[in-house]
């Protein structure tokens, strides 16, 4: 049913287009940078005074969760580029089942987020946070589950799409608010009622709070809003639902 | 066994027939051609002997493999070159090739054999690094090409192959398709709206509005004929018509370019034509049958004119 070679071959060609892209290579790093060193420090300023509390520390975590947010979005991109420029048709006559598609996808999705994620872990020692070996770690681990949830979740979306001009609907309408809503910029516990609801739903919200697990164990008002396993519980639910709709919704199509 | 084997097929998409009661056998290292207008059917029953369309109804089997019910068997079995170019602009020609090995689960040793072995075929073998995106129209067809016989399918298909290439490229995709055929020798079914290149097909069918209304040898096919055809531009068609039916007891038809008369030995009618019609001739030409007048003999339209078929007159 799974054909490891093409599941191999497909996530090959992901990463080699991802690295021959430079456009894309340096977009993807200097946007969480722009994020943390512009927007971090104006409200630094602006908060610190209040609290005591670094803002530029506190959304570290959030940044980390969306740059896996828009690469693991991006890159299920490739889905509706391949069927608008034809070489989804390619993969479809050939002999590999569809869910080996959908897992080429997702894995190549994920693992290329984690880098993008990884390589922000890096910046953490500069803005006064430290970060050992063991915390290296559990970061990596918690964003390969957050990347493979949102992959998933992008993928079923991505085999809706015919072509790319509905992505930006989509970017505009699910992805903005999903990072929004995910507390990355500020307590989800500080929104209003209704507005707080949306975030119980939303896999990035208990993302980004996994990470502040890590990242921000000290204590203060801008820490972790839920405990650890309720991220990890519903994170990993939601990865292996929306796989399984993508795999299924894939199988479906012609 | 016939390699290919169609019965009464049927496809209705959004309420359009767009394939009835379509049946056709293709034997083993045979060319066969699918010959029509735009919007025939001819990519419909592409797509579903490829496995890409469900069907409604009828028997559709590929090397005895059932396309319905047992799609991953037929697709391991043919290769496809689509209508437009499918392949990834981004990699080079050699990881184009190395993604479709992997796809059809060869080991490394075997796809490098076959890649390089592959790439002098199609005269790409210095070009096997270089990023897709850089070549030509004529280059990519050709990978693409190489790219659908890589697997060794004991049928490749080919959806108009020459679509939107120049004329000369075109040519230069045949010749390569014929010495490929020479080599390589597998069956071959192709879809085209180009009458001459119908030409190299052992067999064609014609299909038009769904349906084949013709299915021979293109010799046979042009045989029938039985003659030339004499196309004239006269100051008054409808007069001139009447007058070649009454001296010479011969039916022509009105076309949008004037009238056509079906004749033996059209050389040695011409002056007799110009002896004795009253009526004054504008233009004539004379044509050896082609399949584009078979074309037109059995649709009464050119084939690259979509509107509704001119009434025939005669």
């Amino acid at each position: 049913m799974l054909s490891y070679k093409a599941v191999y071959v497909i996530v090959l060609r992901e990463f080699k287009r991802f690295f021959r892209q430079k456009g894309r290579l340096v977009v993807t790093m200097a946007r969480p940078l722009i994020w943390l060193f512009i927007v971090g420090s104006g409200f630094t300023k602006l908060i610190d005074a209040n609290t005591g509390e670094r803002y530029i520390q506190f959304i570290l975590p959030g940044i980390v969760g969306m740059t896996i947010l828009f690469s693991s979005v991006f890159s299920t991109i490739s889905v509706v580029w391949d069927r608008e420029f034809g070489f989804l048709r390619e993969m479809l006559v050939s002999p590999v089942s569809r869910v080996t598609i959908v897992f080429g996808k997702l894995i190549s999705g994920t693992t290329l987020s984690v880098l993008q994620g990884a390589a922000l872990l890096f910046v953490a020692p500069f803005l006064g946070l430290s970060l050992g070996l063991d915390g290296v770690i559990y970061m990596i681990a918690l964003m390969f589950l957050v990347a493979l949830s949102i992959t998933a979740m992008g993928l079923f979306v991505a085999s809706f799409l015919s072509s790319l001009e509905g992505f930006n609907v989509i970017m505009n309408f699910i992805v903005l608010p999903m990072f929004f809503l995910s507390g990355a910029l500020y307590p989800v516990g500080s929104l209003p009622t209704v507005i707080r609801m949306f975030t119980y739903i939303n896999p990035l919200c208990y993302g980004v709070d996994s990470f502040k697990h890590i990242l921000l164990p000290g204590g203060g008002r801008l820490v972790a809003e839920f405990p650890m396993y309720v991220d990890i519980m519903f994170v990993a639910v939601f990865s292996v639902v929306f796989t399984f709709l993508s795999a299924l919704v894939f199988e479906r199509k012609k | 066994m016939p390699i290919i084997q169609v019965e009464n097929l049927f496809k209705r998409y959004n309420g359009v027939e767009a394939v009835k009661g379509v049946s056709f056998d293709v034997k083993e290292g045979e060319t066969f051609g699918f010959l029509g207008p735009n919007g025939a059917g001819k990519t419909t029953t592409i797509s579903i002997l490829c496995t890409l369309l469900n069907f409604d109804s009828g028997v559709a089997l590929v090397n005895g493999f059932d396309c319905k019910r047992e799609p991953h068997k037929v697709r391991s079995s043919i290769g496809l070159v689509f209508q437009e170019i499918t392949l990834d602009n981004e990699l080079t020609a050699y990881e184009n090739l190395k993604f479709h090995c992997y796809l059809y689960n060869m080991n490394r040793r075997v796809a490098e054999e076959r890649i390089e072995e592959i790439l002098a075929v199609v005269g790409l073998s210095d070009r096997r690094n270089d990023i897709v995106k850089k070549f030509s129209g004529g280059m990519k067809r050709r990978l693409e090409i190489a790219r659908g016989l890589l697997h060794r399918p004991r049928v490749l298909f080919l959806d108009e192959p020459t679509l939107g290439l120049d004329p000369q490229t075109r040519s230069h995709v045949w010749e390569f398709i014929h010495k490929l055929k020479k080599t390589v020798g597998n069956t071959v079914f192709m879809t085209t709206h180009y009458m001459q290149e119908a030409e190299v097909c052992d067999r064609i069918a014609i299909i038009d509005n769904g349906g084949i209304i013709a299915l021979a040898r293109p010799d046979e096919l042009k045989r029938s004929l039985k003659g030339d055809t004499i196309y004239i531009k006269t100051s008054d068609d409808e007069k001139a018509k009447t007058e070649i039916r009454e001296k010479f007891g011969l039916s022509a038809r009105v076309t949008d370019a004037g009238l056509s008369v079906l004749v033996e030995g059209g050389e040695k009618f011409i002056p007799k034509l110009f002896d004795r019609l009253t009526t004054e001739v504008l233009s004539v030409n004379l044509k050896k049958p082609s399949l584009e007048d078979v074309f037109i003999n059995l649709t009464g339209r050119e084939i690259r004119d979509y509107g509704p078929a001119a009434r025939f007159r005669g």
